[in-house]
This record gives C-alpha cells, sequence and structure tokens, in this order.
C-alpha cells in the first residue's frame, strides 16, 4: 500500500502502462492514432485532464458521498474536458480539428474514471497526482509508438516529414482502421515477449 | 434523510462550481477561438475567391446585425467593383456545411463562392471543398436566381456520389442570397465608409 511517490509514478510508464498493461480506453487509441502528432496531442490532453481530475477528486474524497461518487466524479473529469477542448480550440486550432470529437469522449475514457474510482478516492493527494502523471505519460507514450508505427509504414512520414525514398509504397491500410488494430496487436505481442524474458 | 441532503448538496454544489468555471473559461478564450475559426477555415477561403482585391478583406472585415444573428462580411475592390462576401449554411449528410459566397455589390450577382466547414464524406461530400468546379457553377447567377441540383429541377450538376452534399450546398446559397438581399442596404453604406476610410488603398 505505501508505495514511494516514484514507484506510482515509475508503474504507468511500464508495469500499468495503458493502454498496453491496463487495457482501457482503446477507443481515441485506435481511432486517433494515424499520426505521432494526433497520438501526442491526444495524449496530452487526457495526460492534463488525468491530473486534474486525479488531484481534485483526491482533495475531496472525505466530501464526496459514498453513493453519488461515479456522478460527482464524471462531473469534475467532464468540467476538465470541456477547458481543454476551449483551450485547444483556442490555441492549437489545427490540431482540434484533426482530433475532433474525441477530445470531447476523453470524459468517457475508462483510464481517467478507472484511475479516480481505483485510485484517487483512496489516496492523498501527492500519490494520486504522481499516479495521473505516470499514467498519463504512459499513455501519450503509448500513442505517440503507435502513432509512429502507423504513420511510418502507412504514409512513410514521421511527424510529416518523410523517412523513405520515393520508392516506399506506404501500406495506405496501416493509416485506415484495420491498422490499428494490427498494429496495437503486434505492440502488444512485442511488450509480451519483452516482458516474459 | 440527512444522507440525502449531503448528496443533493454536494452534487449541486459540484455542478454549480463547474458551470461557472466553464462560464469563464469561455469567456477568456471566445475572442481567441473566433479568431482561431477565422483563420483556419474562412481565411483560405476568402484569399482564394478574393486573390485579386486592392484591401485585405481579413482587416476590413465587419459585422451586421440580421435581427438575431450577426453575420461577418468580408469586403473586397477589385477595380471599381465592390465585393462583398458572407457565410451561411446547409445542413449536409454530417453536419453543417460552410460555405463563404461572394456578392457584386453593383449588379447583385454571384462572383465566387467556396466551402469552408465540411465534415462530409471524404472522396465523394469532401468534394464540394476540394474541387472548385463545383462551387465555380454558382458564378454569374443573379441573386434572385433559385440553386437547385438537377435532379431537383435546378440547373447546378451534382457532384456524382453526393447529393445530399450538393444539396446543402445549394441551400447555402439560397441562404446567402436571402442574406445580402435583406442586408443590401447596409452592406451599400458600409462599403461606402469604407471607400472614403481607406482612399490610400
Amino acid at each position: 500500500m505505501a508505495k514511494s511517490l516514484t514507484q506510482e509514478f515509475v508503474k504507468g510508464l511500464w508495469e500499468e502502462i495503458p493502454p498496453f498493461r491496463l487495457v482501457l480506453g482503446l477507443c481515441p487509441v485506435l481511432a486517433v492514432t494515424r499520426s505521432v502528432e494526433n497520438g501526442i496531442g491526444m495524449g496530452v490532453a487526457t495526460t492534463f485532464v488525468l491530473v486534474c481530475s486525479n488531484m481534485l477528486i483526491s482533495m475531496l474524497r472525505n466530501v464526496i458521498p459514498q453513493k453519488i461518487r461515479i456522478a460527482c466524479f464524471i462531473t469534475i473529469i467532464a468540467t476538465f474536458v470541456t477547458v481543454v477542448e476551449f483551450l485547444m480550440q483556442a490555441f492549437t486550432y489545427p490540431l482540434y480539428l484533426k482530433l475532433g470529437i474525441f477530445i470531447p469522449l476523453i470524459v468517457v475514457n475508462c483510464i481517467v474514471l478507472g484511475r479516480a474510482e481505483a485510485f484517487a478516492c483512496k489516496n492523498d493527494v501527492a500519490h494520486s497526482l504522481a499516479d495521473g502523471l505516470g499514467i498519463g505519460m504512459g499513455f501519450t507514450l503509448s500513442l505517440a509508438v503507435l502513432g509512429a508505427f502507423r504513420e511510418v509504414l502507412g504514409a512513410g512520414t514521421f511527424l510529416g516529414h518523410t523517412v523513405f525514398g520515393a520508392a516506399f509504397q506506404p501500406f495506405t491500410f496501416m493509416v485506415e482502421a484495420p491498422g490499428a488494430f494490427i498494429g496495437l496487436g503486434i505492440l502488444l505481442c512485442l511488450m509480451n515477449i519483452a516482458s516474459s524474458k | 434523510m440527512n444522507d440525502m441532503f449531503k448528496m443533493v448538496l454536494v452534487l449541486a454544489v459540484f455542478t454549480a462550481v463547474s458551470g461557472g468555471v466553464l462560464a469563464g473559461v469561455r469567456g477568456l478564450t471566445m475572442d481567441r477561438i473566433e479568431y482561431q475559426q477565422l483563420k483556419f477555415q474562412k481565411e483560405p477561403v476568402i484569399r482564394a475567391i478574393l486573390a485579386d482585391a486592392e484591401n485585405d478583406p481579413m482587416n476590413d472585415r465587419f459585422k451586421i446585425k440580421d435581427g438575431e444573428v450577426s453575420h461577418t462580411i468580408f469586403p473586397g475592390k477589385i477595380g471599381d467593383q465592390n465585393i462583398v462576401t458572407l457565410e451561411a449554411f446547409g445542413k449536409g449528410f454530417a453536419g453543417n456545411v460552410g460555405l463563404l459566397v461572394a456578392f457584386d455589390l453593383d449588379n447583385d450577382t454571384i462572383v465566387g463562392s467556396g466551402v469552408t466547414i465540411s465534415t462530409e464524406t471524404p472522396g465523394f461530400g469532401s468534394k464540394a471543398k476540394e474541387d472548385p468546379s463545383f462551387v465555380a457553377q454558382f458564378e454569374g447567377s443573379g441573386v434572385d436566381q433559385v440553386a437547385a441540383v438537377s435532379k431537383d429541377g435546378g440547373s447546378i450538376d451534382a457532384i456524382s456520389g453526393a447529393t445530399i452534399t450538393s444539396r446543402a450546398v445549394c441551400v447555402a446559397v439560397n441562404e446567402a442570397n436571402a442574406v445580402y438581399k435583406r442586408l443590401k442596404p447596409e452592406l451599400s453604406k458600409s462599403m461606402d465608409n469604407l471607400a472614403s476610410q481607406g482612399g490610400a488603398n
């Protein structure tokens, strides 16, 4: 129970890294990882929401009545998501256009609610902050890796820069929906091989 | 009973604070969001339609109230032509399709148009935005002409496979015509003001 702050933070980066270890929140993972940029954008937005909601819920954990805790969590999470949506519209409008509907859908991302329910409402603020930051960064990392995998193979680019010569014929299907499942499957498989040794 | 009261109170306070925070953030970001939308959605279309304008249509934009709503007008001066551009919407296959329509104030005809917002199906409906030959069909038509696709008895060739999107664009053109006709007197006045201000342009 009494883990150090560093342990809580680091576990999100490998041991419980979403969505590979913590197989939750797959909807945005599959939908937005067409490119590295989208993956990172989505990851950062989710991290912001996760850190803020984890901290606030942890602060209010003794005030929130047990019976209506989910309604309270969702109210808090939805507020932060809407704030993120406004901020993205104001400062990173092109990215907002690309991510579109998946920004408001962070509200129903199981990772965010899952951390609130499983962690933040039982632990103090500092540990909840470490947990939110760790899980959020792990999620961002996963999305960036999956995005890179799909973008490099599917479009022959990395962050918009061409990586192969003109002779490279991109596997267009990698940036389509089936490529998301196949990419996720391959990465999950590689991670299982790596950690089983 | 006490428990019940506490639950109601807590949730009420949470939602009230949440509402307050959101109203605050919206207030702070509203102007910037509006500017970003102008810059990323409308500016490329405006620059394309009014490529030859001697003034800066983005800088010279002004607002005119039309009943409840206010329209942003982008004026352009090309030689003796006085052009005003305004946006209208039509309901497409997946949400609203936004269309900027440019009118020549002196002879009441459409001189250009372009799609701004479109979430239509890539490859089909999205052609309304990508293929300039579709919106080019509206050029030269008078404001009293009703735009309609040929299937509905009109003169506009619909994009193949995207009749609904094509209809939405026609609806937007007709809406823009209606707004133009309603606002014509004010538009002329504003253009005269603009001409007297920016004589050096």
